[in-house]
């Protein structure tokens, strides 16, 4: 009996009514130069758009976020803001709560993309073209802001659909409603973006090739690959990478979601593996257990996810570090030596555990593919970039996940994103002026 | 997006939205502060005759609501206390610097006619786009014969204005009082002196606390208090009816006005604007927020105007003035009707019991299913909002006009008015 009645498909955490968003606005207090505006990497101007919510500008609050944040909506969802603007909320002071700022983001935001209209319009034309390859968060920000300069984008992404990871990868419980499509078309709709799905980096279109017919490159390819825990029984079927498992339900349609056996263990400790659990759980697993090499202080995922897992009813299980999977043909077991930290080292401790597994998702980390790079220059899995987001080969840039700017969160892409725009587009002028 | 270029008397600014004399404007630091972040003008605090005044140390009180939000403030600060010979100085280098602002300068003097020229001609001298004359205000100078001493006297009011206007080329907004009895009479005065604007409200008089330790007033200096200046939020339904008042008055109306008190948001200075301002100025809320306030401020009021389908502020001004009647003139025959939206009401049974309590006992409760029902009996309610203010919950009360069964018939000629007309009344 699945005692978790909500859909994977339904919203986690519920749009605000005018009511709940009014009275959230005033609970700001718009402090000067704000923590939490500090505390947000793309530094949404957060006292100014919640002053627009409280004085009924519901549009001057929304093009102040996608000012500086044109994933806004996505941002508003997603982004773990206990530890980003909500934590630094002053109100959190004399009251333990912040002011909901993810929440009123999302408030402000759905008002735009739902009306249809547009924030910005472009400056005129520049005559140059800039190459985007990858059309997720970091590609959708560049692109948009290049297009917002002038410049005439190629959007290209290996996949059928734009959105990267809002579309294929975030919990669906985050990204309700298909709002990862709803808000690729506001973001395009800006105009001067022609996008190209199914165009693979060396495949159907190469970086020397994009070097030659553009003025520009960005690569925000993301993290392709999938880490491997190179143990016995790891071929078994019935073993999956736990983003290739998101990935199959996030474009399964609600009405036929994929289904789950009965036990699921999840490998790892970071939000892929809690989404992953979450899930897993909310299609109608039995038990799902999510085991962790290392302590819950340890766990990339924060505090709140953690929680949400549990209260969804998830078993955490942590110090077990998986040794090796059984089954005939089809996994039936798993099998973790216990493990103990001592002065920051992880060790066995030469004891076991066996958990019976109908389904087990790898979620361990993500790496770059390096194939089509062409020889650009990475260091520790990351493809290196200097402070203008310019890559080793010149007129190359990179952004997102791919790239070591901070940690991997949506907002980081955009960020990461919108800053290599301006990079690309001071040295396109530039070059245009030197040329002229 | 919608123009919100402003003209007043003749001074034009890119946005309606000035800052009033008072600490803001007290020098070029804070000025300058104010047009980086998008104010539309300023006008400068007010200059006097030298030797420059003395500002006592504690010069604000607050009325706060009961989260420390700030309804009022009260000021017993006085007019510049600089030397006049810097201030002038700052006036001529600042408007060099930022031409396209409004650069308005306030000043005040005794009542008579050679110390206003003289000021005024200093004035002139510095390139600034107009004079305010500050006839209001009502702590410290009033004592001296000026401010609010001079305004509250309709006949001083035009002498100063001919007096100003006879010696300068300049536009002269004259700044009103609001402790008089009736905002005409000197709203009227200065027409007939020549003013080109009138700028209200100033400060209303007010003791906004008593410390009840110190046994003394609020901001208390050295265990004595006296009253002050009352401006912010509270005071903005005093401003907008006196606003409304010379609007509609057929001597004043069509008067350039500067609406000042308690704007704090884009919405209040449109409310204003609706009433006839053509501009607003601001004090309080920049005091309680800093500058960056008009920011949501001239955004706000373009997307509104958008809204509304209108590219300037031209279709704004005054949209609402003729609908702003004598009591006399109101429909007795118009109902209205409180309606409850039980989907949104949250019973806490407030609009109960005011109702059985202070007015007209017709919101009924009835058992639901684990709360409370409250139903508003239509024959009972008089339709007087109350409820509908008292509700914490936005919209849940709704006043809803009833169908129309007679005709308009307005207390001048109504039955039970012993004076009532009986001709038809002429249009």
């Amino acid at each position: 009996m699945n005692d978790s009645p909500l859909s994977v498909y339904q919203d986690l955490v519920p749009p605000m009514t005018d009511l709940q968003a009014s009275a959230e606005a005033n609970r700001c207090l718009f402090c000067y130069d704000a923590a939490c505006t500090r505390a947000c990497p793309t530094s949404i101007d957060i006292p100014g758009f919640i002053r627009g919510i409280a004085t009924g500008n519901l549009t001057g609050a929304a093009t102040t976020i996608f000012a500086e944040n044109i994933l806004g909506g996505t941002c508003g969802r997603v982004c773990p803001t206990e530890t980003l603007c909500e934590q630094a909320c002053v109100r959190t002071t004399a009251e333990d709560r912040p002011v909901a700022i993810g929440r009123l983001q999302r408030y402000a935001t759905d008002a735009m993309i739902t009306s249809g209209r547009q924030p910005f319009e472009r400056a005129p034309a520049t005559g140059k073209t800039v190459a985007v390859v990858g059309a997720g968060p970091a590609g959708l920000s560049c692109a948009h802001r290049l297009a917002l300069l002038g410049h005439q984008v190629s959007l290209y992404d290996a996949k059928p659909k734009a959105g990267g990871l809002n579309e294929y990868g975030l919990a669906a419980y985050k990204m309700a409603d298909d709002f990862a499509a709803r808000e690729v078309a506001f973001v395009l709709g800006i105009g001067g973006i022609t996008l190209y799905p199914e165009h693979r980096l060396g495949h159907e279109i190469t970086l020397d090739g994009l070097r030659q017919t553009h003025d520009a490159v960005f690569l925000a390819i993301g993290l392709g690959g999938n880490n491997r825990l190179s143990i016995p029984g790891e071929d078994l079927s019935g073993v999956e990478d736990a983003t290739a498992f998101i990935e199959r339900l996030r474009q399964s349609p609600p009405s036929a979601p994929p289904a789950v056996p009965e036990t699921v263990v999840v490998i790892g400790g970071g939000n892929t593996a809690i989404d992953a659990a979450i899930q897993a759980k909310r299609l109608g697993a039995a038990e799902v257990t999510l085991v962790y090499r290392r302590g819950r202080e340890q766990m990339k995922a924060t505090g709140w996810e953690q929680e949400l897992a549990l209260t969804s009813g998830v078993i955490l299980r942590t110090f077990a570090e998986p040794r090796r999977m059984d089954g005939d043909g089809h996994v039936q077991t798993i099998t973790f030596e216990r493990t103990t930290l001592s002065d920051g080292r992880l060790t066995g401790t030469g004891s076991t555990l066996t958990l019976p597994a109908d389904l087990v998702l790898k979620a361990v980390g993500q790496t770059l593919l390096t194939g089509a790079l062409a020889g650009i220059a990475v260091q520790g899995g990351k493809i290196v970039v200097d402070d203008a987001a310019q890559t080793s080969i010149p007129g190359v840039y990179a952004g997102g996940d791919c790239i070591a700017s901070g940690e991997d969160l949506t907002v980081q892409a955009v960020e990461d994103g919108k800053r290599a725009a301006h990079a690309i587009d001071a040295t396109l002028r530039l070059s245009a002026l030197t040329a002229a | 997006m919608a123009d919100l270029r402003c003209t007043i008397a003749g001074i034009r600014s890119p946005n309606p939205f000035w800052l009033a004399s008072a600490p803001p404007t007290d020098k070029a630091l804070n000025v300058v502060r104010a047009y980086q972040a998008g104010w539309g003008g300023v006008v400068w605090k007010t200059l006097g005759e030298d030797p420059p005044v003395v500002n006592v140390s504690s010069r604000y009180g607050a009325h706060m609501d009961t989260e420390r939000r700030i309804l009022g403030i009260n000021n017993i600060e006085l007019i510049s206390d600089r030397p006049l010979e810097v201030n002038l100085q700052e006036i001529a280098q600042v408007k060099k610097d930022w031409p396209e602002r409004a650069l308005v300068v306030s000043l005040m003097a005794r009542m008579e006619e050679s110390a206003w020229v003289e000021l005024v001609r200093k004035i002139e001298a510095t390139g600034a786009d107009g004079l305010e004359l500050n006839l209001g205000c009502p702590h410290g100078m009033c004592e001296r014969g000026m401010g609010s001493a001079i305004g509250q006297v309709p006949e001083m009011v035009e002498n100063v204005t001919r007096w100003v206007k006879n010696a300068t080329r300049m536009p002269v907004i004259v700044k009103l009082t609001p402790n008089i009895t009736n905002i005409l009479w000197s709203a009227e005065a200065a027409k007939r002196g020549g003013a080109d604007a009138v700028a209200l409200i100033n400060t209303v008089n007010s003791i906004v606390s008593v410390d009840l330790d110190a046994m003394a007033p609020t901001p208390t200096v050295d265990g004595k208090g006296t009253h002050g200046g009352y401006c912010g939020p509270a005071v903005k339904p005093i401003a907008l009816n006196m606003v409304a008042e010379i609007s509609r008055n057929p001597f004043t109306a069509g008067i350039p006005i500067s609406g000042i008190g308690g704007i704090s948001t884009w919405r209040d200075a449109a409310e204003f604007i609706a009433l006839g301002a053509h501009g607003v100025q601001v004090c309080t809320a920049a005091m309680t927020y800093g500058f960056r306030i008009v920011e949501d401020m001239i955004s706000g009021l373009s997307n509104f105007l958008d809204s509304k389908g209108m590219d300037s502020l031209e279709p704004l001004i005054g949209a609402a003035v003729k609908n702003v009647v004598n009591w006399n003139d109101l429909n007795m025959n118009f109902s209205t009707k409180a309606v409850i939206d039980q989907d949104a009401c949250i019973d806490c049974g407030r609009c109960h019991i005011v109702c059985e309590d202070t007015s007209h006992q017709a919101i009924r409760i009835s058992a639901g299913e684990g709360r409370r029902v409250f139903t508003v009996e239509p024959d009972d309610c008089v339709g007087c909002n109350l409820c509908s203010h008292v509700c914490p919950v936005p919209s849940c009360i709704t006043m809803q006009p009833e169908p129309a069964t007679q005709p308009p018939l307005t207390w001048t000629r109504h039955p039970q008015n012993p004076f009532r007309q009986t001709a038809p009344e002429t249009v």
